[in-house]
């Protein structure tokens, strides 16, 4: 083929780039079949009606860890929320360039960065201190969670709140309306589907979460739907001991490990779709 | 954009004192509710740090001896924050050249339709539990890879980092770097993607119309537009694989010791999978060493992201694209 040198380069760079792009859809494919094929094989009724309580070698599922999961999660969107849009909203329709906004800027930055098991010794290390040593809790878990969730609330909704126009806001104001008034009836209302997608995201990046559990709430074999009291299994922690440390026979729980990476896979794609969906559906029509 | 609302004093405004805003009891209420959040979170923050160096402290005034490996805290922390180093290290060492070439593929090569979803598919990466790269990495990833271990022991074995012997089970300092690469790759490709879409479609005009290739578009209009966003997207990628847990403690084979050796059964732990692997069962001092450690790891990933957001802010003051 006769070409330039030039033209020669570009088409070894576009090869170059499009195979960069398709090796890294490798590992996602890679990691899907790894996890269907495993998982699969304990994909069972008994699997999710029933607790680990009293089971050596077959059996056995994760009632208990889904519910834990779900608990803690809870807990931690719970706290995370409210505390996310209402600082959301003071950096935006508040504190403007205040030296408090822009230090508040500054760490919610920093919050972002904090490895996920800095914050489960964080919890530790509250709990040590309120309730003496090996203090293992639920609600430890929800306040480690938190402290990775919160920042990404923060973000999310502050993009949304900047993009809602300032003529809605001056029109509300020449009304006459209060500005805390306008603030809950037209800005949020407007940026409300990014918000909940925001949310939305956000906890499906922490309900993966292993390391800060593993720490602050560690795992148990029965139900305890109490987050105030005692350990609780979660998912992701259930899935790395069945992993790391099975008991005799493997395969059981080697089963249960993947089956449980599946359960929580599934959740997590869910979340990230539900949270396109209500991006998609409510959002505000411009043209 | 959020510019002061409030009513302004104008050339033609009545005297101050009629424009001066009428603040109700509910808006003293609300806004005293979200400054109190944004208070709140810088209180949480500082307590972050304040019980990790209070649960720290008795670490490092324990004697030596009561620590494991009968060092004290430094010598046993040592190889773990090189451990921590060196595998985030090799993670970006990998990710970064192909994330900004799946960036450029996105932004530049992709048929403008695809683009969004592609773009999608590469975040959904970043969606995936730590825990699942963990299974993966340890259940298929290294098992695959040491035929190309084996491969790096017996061609580049000259080299010090490739000296082996090569590990049979894959449980190498490479193929954890490799996993946290995987990992990594979404923040490095969203920023760099983010940073490229913004590149003045003048300048890009502009070198085509001069008769510049595709490919000499990009490397005189694109990368240079785009090099401070793919250094402060490496960073922040730096920062994720520092504190990455999960994989590493499940695929690494840990034996403690210091050394350079890439695809061995001997590597340094990780100060965020040794903590993992050690909390369980840990009790009395050997907690306070273990959350002294995560302080210890706080602090660098710390140090990487104030740089990294320090970096894009500076950048976006300057910015042209807006």
């Amino acid at each position: 083929m006769v070409e330039g040198r030039r033209k020669a380069t570009d088409r070894l760079v576009t090869t170059v780039v499009t195979s960069a792009f398709l090796l890294a859809l490798l590992p996602l494919v890679s990691v899907l079949w790894t996890v269907i094929s495993n998982g699969l094989t304990r994909f069972d009724a008994e699997f999710f009606t029933s607790s680990m309580r009293g089971v050596v070698g077959e059996g056995g599922g994760v009632y208990h860890a889904i519910l834990g999961t779900l608990i803690i999660t809870a807990l931690a969107a719970l706290i995370s929320i409210p505390i996310g849009l209402l600082t959301a909203v003071y950096l935006v329709e508040y504190g403007k360039n205040s030296r408090l906004a822009r230090s508040i800027t500054f760490f919610v930055d920093v919050m972002t960065g904090i490895p996920s098991i800095v914050a489960g010794l964080f919890a530790v290390a509250l709990f040590t201190l309120l309730l003496g040593p090996g203090a293992r809790l639920g609600f430890a878990g929800s306040v480690a969670l938190s402290v990775l969730m919160i920042p990404i609330v923060v973000r999310a909704t502050e993009e949304m709140l900047k993009i809602v126009p300032n003529e809605l806001r001056e029109a509300a104001f020449a009304l006459g309306v209060p500005k805390w008034r306008t603030i809950l009836k037209v800005v949020i209302p407007t940026s409300v589907a990014g918000i909940a997608s925001g949310v939305t995201l956000a906890i499906a990046r922490v309900i993966g979460e292993t390391a800060p559990l593993l720490v602050a709430v560690g795992v148990t074999t029965g139900v305890n739907l109490n987050p105030f009291d005692g350990r609780m299994a979660t998912l992701p922690v259930f899935s790395y001991f069945s992993y790391a440390t099975p008991g005799v026979p493997r395969e059981p729980y080697l089963d249960r490990a993947w089956a449980a990476a599946l359960v929580l896979i599934i959740i997590v794609m869910v979340l990230n779709l539900l949270a396109r969906l209500i991006a998609r559906a409510f959002a505000p029509k411009t043209r | 954009m959020s510019t002061d609302t409030s009513p302004r004093p104008q050339a033609a405004a009545p005297p101050a004192t009629t424009t001066k805003p009428v603040v109700q009891p509910g808006d003293r209420v609300f806004s005293g509710l979200a400054k109190g959040s944004g208070i709140l979170i810088l209180v949480v923050l500082a307590g972050v740090a304040a019980f990790l160096i209070a649960q720290s402290l008795p670490a490092i005034a324990a004697p030596a001896d009561e620590i494991q490996g009968g060092g004290g805290f430094v010598v046993y922390v040592w190889p773990l924050v090189f451990g921590t180093l060196l595998a985030a290290v090799i993670a970006l060492v990998i990710a970064t050249p192909l994330s900004v070439a799946v960036a450029l593929f996105i932004t530049h090569y992709a048929p403008r339709r695809l683009a969004a979803a592609l773009g999608y598919v590469i975040d959904l990466l970043a969606a995936v539990p730590s825990i699942v790269y963990g299974l993966w990495g340890a259940y298929t990833f290294s098992i695959a890879s040491v035929p190309f271990l084996l491969w790096l022991e017996e061609n580049l074995g000259w080299i010090p980092l490739f000296a082996g012997p090569a590990s049979n089970a894959g449980r190498a300092m490479l193929v954890v770097g490799a996993v946290l690469a995987i990992m990594i790759l979404p923040i490095i490709t969203a920023v760099a993607r983010e940073v490229f879409l913004q590149t003045p479609k003048l300048h890009e005009e502009a070198a085509l119309a001069l008769g510049a290739t595709r490919w000499e578009m990009i490397r005189m209009a694109v990368l240079p537009f785009g090099r401070s966003g793919i250094i402060s997207g490496a960073m922040l990628g730096l920062g994720r694989a520092l504190g990455e847990t999960m994989a590493v403690a499940l695929i690494l084979s840990i034996s403690g010791g210091v050394t350079f050796n890439l695809i061995s059964n001997g590597n340094p732990g990780t100060i965020a999978a040794n903590i993992a692997l050690q909390f369980p069962e840990a009790s009395g001092v050997a907690v306070n060493v273990l959350i002294a450690s995560g302080l210890v790891l706080f602090l660098i990933t710390l140090a990487i992201n104030s740089l990294a957001r320090y970096i894009i802010n500076r950048r976006r003051e300057f910015s042209g694209a807006n």
